[in-house]
């Protein structure tokens, strides 16, 4: 490979750098892909092109975001929209081969993204969950107006497995005009086909207003290109900033421009990232460092994850670019160990790089020499936390160190450092090469461009998202997230992990923000979103949280090392139903001297969950004190199990279900459960069909 | 704490502290390609090491049990790991993690009898898209129920 130049990069046209293809078939190939079944997927695509001796290259790419439907796999091809398929099987794999490409047909029931399209093509799909059979009638009905119109044959109507939007009933969406249309009814049917198909007239009463949420800047490459390949990242703009700023050569008009960017740190403190890098510059010193904070150790969250497995580039260029602007030359990406494909990724793309001329000594024809080295955590998640990074990359136990002085004076082997995390970094590039200007629009006025979200718990979309700063929580739930699973009620969306709290539903009207979600007592984070229900109990959650803090506590300040664990013995006592109400104000207590005393961030944050459940749940806390009740049913000593007889299906599944013989009886005479004997598993709880074991 | 034979093969850990000598701050880089290649770090390969690179193997061990990911003992020859990150045990995660000890009956931490299998409780692999997940030897799977798990068991015990 030829070493490349600033001039090559900043004249180039993007054809000349990469040589794409005009058809191809991607299949999103991340940890989650995989899981999924995603290397099946690959074989058999590749099998079957080779069996009929097709010649359309087969590529891979990270994640798209889209996890609840993986293994995905968008096609494109002449003659057909760019189509992504989600849920992708071994059948709908040679579908795709078959259909797709051979006759040029779209499948139902797997469409997850399409472009327009500009045949007459119609995508139906029910958005309510579990109407199976209503949206059957509703396609049977329209099939019998096509033909009532004389257009059988003619339209192509197709189910779609997700449209976009969510709980607005029966959605129809018409090409070639893409108009896109909700709540649709049966007797909708011939006003759209006369107007929307054989007309080209918009309906308005049925168009749903709803535009996408999302807004996909530092994830504008993952899923599309393929992270092993430098090239496909070069020909998506890729490595220009970094050009541009050596072509400038001027590292502060570089820190004036994200300084006009706005951007704030995406690791969960916000703190500018202009002002940190600023600092390091300023220092004077033969040696200074440039870490990649990808520990992310919210349990829980996995943007960082993607971003290294589907463009690791787009971190390594903002790395370059930031050991340029403070004059370090040296670089390390501090990894967690339990992300082999992302290591590997990282692992590539530094050797292509090099091979580029991209790292090592004279970057791009100048004078610039910068490199980066990879280290792996080790499964702790103090580590995370700067001061503690610098202890393990150094190679010692991960203690935090008291600040001041903060790492931009004296961090890494005492000199100055700057850590950044994964996401800051990534947004460094795109920011550059399209100016502060532009980032600074996207956002609100203290927090400015996107954050990405890892959207998990009872959502129906679990998955990744990147939102302008200042959506709402109910937009991210409820437009992306598509609600809850089995259209249960929310109770409360998690963020900021371990470090966070939960906000309830009556605030979900909060845009997103760095203040705003502090000054409900939660933090922005990382970036983990979760969801929870009717069905789960705030004070488990609260000590899920704490137990996670206590476990990793490094155990060097005595607040953090014994305030954690008084405060999870208590919580544990509510959900025994053996507390008193005075111990919820010595939870407050145990927060404050924790919160003000900790040496580092993991012990002054850790009684955030517990204090922000407080907040806004202290009926539920009381629930367990006075009344010894736990209505989510999750703290076991606080429910009993009981079987209706009157309702009882003699079924006999609760029987087989409890793991301790609990449940005796027969099919004739139905079934009793022994509350003696019962470990309160719930398990026949969950199984029942019928709904007659109770929980009280 | 620290079992195991000392009469291990220990050339392999020459050669990584050779690779990794003039490294600053080289020691967990060191034992995680140690970990990487005996799937634990042994008592033997803590004494070379100490060794090598002249360091009191107290300084060794301090480290070691301070990182969950190092291994003190040789591992079973498939490694469950149940995910208990907050989106998996939303999902029953906790569940899973007994539905596998209940089918292998075993404890937290303890390998079957045959040395097949060994349970662990770990944080979040990154696939909370798939909840509640287990990982057995790096490859992820979605449990959700306890036929998930017989068929992850029954595919490993034959291999
Ligand atoms: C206990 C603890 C854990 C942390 N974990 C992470 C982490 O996993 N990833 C991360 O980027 N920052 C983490 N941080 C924040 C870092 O200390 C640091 O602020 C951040 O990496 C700075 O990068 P930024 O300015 O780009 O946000 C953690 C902080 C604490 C106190
Ligand atoms: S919480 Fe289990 S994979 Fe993330």
């Amino acid at each position: 490979m030829k070493r490349l130049t600033k001039e090559d990069l900043l004249n180039a046209k993007k054809d000349e750098l990469a040589e794409e293809s005009k058809e191809w078939i991607n299949v999103g190939y991340s940890t989650c892909g995989i899981a999924a079944g995603a290397q099946e997927v690959l074989d058999v695509l590749r099998d079957e092109i080779k069996k009929r001796n097709i010649n359309i290259p087969i590529k891979t790419s990270g994640c798209v975001g889209k996890c609840y439907a993986e293994p995905l796999v968008e096609v494109c091809v002449d003659g057909m929209p760019r189509v992504f398929y989600g849920k992708v099987n071994k059948n709908v794999a040679i579908q795709i081969i078959d259909e797709h490409i051979g006759q040029k047909k779209l499948i139902n029931d797997h469409i997850y993204e399409s472009d327009t399209i500009a045949k007459k093509v119609v995508f139906v799909q029910d958005t309510d969950t579990g109407k199976k059979k209503r949206l059957r009638d509703f396609c049977s009905a329209f099939t019998d107006s096509l033909k009532k119109f004389d257009l059988e044959g003619k339209v192509e109507i197709v189910r779609v497995a997700d449209s976009g939007v969510y709980n607005r009933g029966i959605v129809v969406r018409i090409f070639p005009d893409d108009f896109l249309y909700s709540g649709v009814s049966n007797d909708d049917i011939d006003r759209i086909i006369e107007d929307s198909i054989v007309g080209s007239k918009k309906i308005d009463s049925l168009i749903c207003g709803l535009k996408s949420k999302q807004l996909r800047i530092v994830l504008r490459n993952c899923g599309i290109i393929d992270p092993e390949q430098i090239k496909d990242y070069i020909a998506h703009d890729g490595y220009r900033a970094l050009a541009m700023v050596l072509e400038w050569d001027d590292p502060e008009k570089v820190i004036e421009e994200i300084r006009r960017g706005g951007l704030r740190g995406r690791g969960g403190a916000g703190f500018p990232t202009a002002v940190k890098w600023g600092f390091a510059r300023n220092e004077k010193a033969d040696q200074k460092y440039i870490i990649c904070n990808a520990d992310e150790g919210d349990p829980g969250a996995y943007m960082d994850r993607s971003f290294l497995e589907g463009d690791p580039h787009s971190v390594i260029e903002g790395m370059i670019i930031g050991g340029y602007v403070v004059g370090a030359s040296k670089g390390y990406f501090y990894v967690r160990a339990e992300y082999p494909l992302a290591i590997e990724r990282i692992h590539k793309a530094i050797k292509q790089a090099r091979a580029l001329g991209l790292l090592g000594e004279n970057i791009l024809g100048t004078s610039l020499n910068f490199d980066i080295e990879i280290r792996l955590g080790a499964g702790a998640f103090v580590c995370g936390e700067e001061t503690a990074l610098i202890a393990s990359v150094e190679g010692e136990r991960g203690y935090p160190r008291p600040r001041p002085p903060y790492p931009s004076v004296k961090g890494l082997w005492g000199k100055p450092t700057v850590i950044n995390n994964v996401e800051t970094l990534a947004n460094v590039a795109i920011l550059i090469y399209k100016g502060g200007d532009w980032f600074s629009k996207i956002g609100t006025e203290t927090s400015k461009g996107t954050k990405v979200f890892s959207l998990t718990g009872k959502v129906k979309n679990s998955g990744l998202l990147e939102v302008p700063m200042g959506t709402t929580i109910e937009e991210i739930v409820s437009d992306i997230g598509g609600g809850l699973i089995d259209n249960k009620n929310i109770k409360a969306i998690q963020t900021g992990g371990p470090s966070g709290g939960v906000i309830p539903t009556e605030l979900h009207n909060t845009p997103v923000g760095y203040e705003s979600l502090q000054k409900l007592g939660s933090i922005m984070g990382s970036g983990g979103m979760i969801a929870m229900s009717e069905d789960d109990c705030m004070v488990d959650i609260a000590k899920f949280f704490l137990q996670f803090c206590v476990d990793e506590s490094c155990g060097e300040c005595a607040p953090c090392r014994l305030g954690g664990p008084q405060m999870l013995k208590i919580l544990e006592k509510i959900s025994e139903g053996k507390a008193s109400l005075e111990d919820l104000d010595k939870l407050r207590q145990t927060s404050m001297v924790m919160q003000n005393a900790s040496l580092c961030g993991l012990g002054q944050t850790a009684p955030n969950p517990v204090l922000s459940t407080l907040k806004y749940f202290e009926e539920e806390y009381k629930m367990h004190v006075i009344e010894k009740k736990c209505l989510a049913g999750k703290c076991k000593e606080l429910v009993s199990y009981a079987i209706s007889i009157k309702e009882c299906a003699r079924c006999g599944l609760c029987m087989r279900e409890c793991p301790v013989d609990a449940i005796t009886g027969s099919k004739k005479e139905g079934f009793v459960l022994d509350d003696e004997k019962c470990i309160r598993c719930g398990r026949c709880f969950e199984a029942c069909k019928f709904g007659s074991v109770v929980r009280y | 704490m620290i079992t195991e034979k000392s009469d291990q093969d220990v050339s392999v850990v020459h050669e990584i502290v050779g690779r990794c000598r003039d490294i600053e701050g080289n020691l967990i880089k060191i034992l995680h390609q140690v970990q990487s290649h005996y799937g634990y770090v042994s008592e033997a390969a803590i004494k070379e090491v100490a060794d090598l690179l002249d360091l009191p193997t107290a300084k060794i061990v301090e480290v070691l049990t301070f990182y969950n990911f190092f291994k003190l003992h040789p591992p079973a020859k498939h490694n469950v790991a149940v995910c208990m990150g907050t989106a998996c045990y939303l999902k029953g995660g906790e569940t899973v993690r007994e539905n596998f000890n209940n089918a292998l009956n075993i404890k937290d931490g303890e390998t079957t009898s045959d040395g097949l299998f060994q349970v662990e409780a770990v944080r979040c692999v990154g696939c909370c898209g798939l909840a509640p997940t287990v990982s057995v030897d790096d490859k992820v799977y979605g449990a959700a129920t306890k036929k998930d798990v017989e068929k992850i068991i029954a595919k490993y015990s034959n291999e």
